[in-house]
């Protein structure tokens, strides 16, 4: 059996991959894919924490974050066909309408 | 899981994640991003999370990469980023910030784990979660119908086109 600190080391890994896609990259679709593989590491320091402390919480916890992606996912998506429909153009750093 | 398979399939992830990253196109990271969530469904298994596993192709190789593929195909055309970077000098401190970022991680992880390992056994598969999703979680179950209902309605009335 492996250690879960490799599990949780692995998903240390996946996580900075995702935060350094989220502000490398333009395009908002994959800005949200990095945010998919930041919470799917996420999961897997809970599912791993979960196995260690001999606990099944870890992954109730993980089933109410697949719900909550799931949902964003759609909202998400949504917003961005929106915005694609108003400027033709998918660039983030077009979208400063919000900006203070 | 051996040592040998969790380093395979670690780098399986972490590859795809890189792919996801680094790939131009939206509909190769989105592939990339199928890969990467059937790595995590096994990861899943290893641990004993059974449910999970199953859930996790479900709902994110099912659902969410299909949704991902469909809105690429149909709905916007996939262009790839061509355009100059205006703020390139900015994005180039992304990768310290990673690195800092993720020696932050594994400190924290690190000292999350010099505790004591905890009581014992593993939990047995899909009856532990079960009995914790309808006793303990109850209250947050339900209203995850609720918010899935309410992201389906948003998700219509935000994709509706205007009528005249």
């Amino acid at each position: 059996m492996v250690p879960e600190a490799w599990y949780l080391g692995l998903s240390a890994v996946l996580f900075s991959i995702g935060v350094v896609g989220v502000i490398v990259r333009r395009d908002p679709l994959i800005i949200f894919m990095s945010i998919e593989l930041m919470l799917n590491a996420a999961n897997l320091a809970f599912v791993a924490f979960g196995h260690r402390f001999g606990s099944a919480e870890g992954q109730a916890v993980v089933f109410f974050v697949m719900a909550v992606a799931a949902a964003e996912v759609a909202v998400g998506l949504a917003i961005i066909v929106a915005i694609f429909r108003l400027r033709r153009r998918l660039s983030v750093d077009d979208l400063s309408l919000m900006r203070w | 899981m051996g040592p040998v398979t969790f380093m395979m399939f670690a780098v399986i992830a972490v590859g795809s994640a890189l792919g996801v990253v680094l790939r131009r196109n939206p509909v190769h990271a989105a592939l990339f991003l199928a890969v990467n969530l059937g790595t995590i469904a096994v990861f899943y298994l290893a641990l004993g999370a059974e449910f999970l596993a199953i859930a996790q192709v479900a709902v994110y190789a099912g659902a969410i990469i299909v949704l991902f593929l469909f809105a690429i195909f149909v709905l916007i055309p996939a262009k790839e980023e061509t355009a100059p970077d205006p703020l390139r000098p900015y994005r180039v401190l992304a990768l310290p910030v990673g690195a800092v970022l993720l020696a932050l991680l594994v400190a924290v992880v690190a000292i999350g784990l010099r505790g004591p390992a905890g009581a014992g056994t593993a939990p047995d598969g899909v009856q532990s979660i079960a009995r914790l999703l309808f006793t303990d979680y109850l209250f947050p179950f339900e209203v995850t119908s609720v918010l899935l209902l309410a992201a389906m309605v948003g998700a219509l009335l935000l994709s509706r086109r205007r009528e005249g």
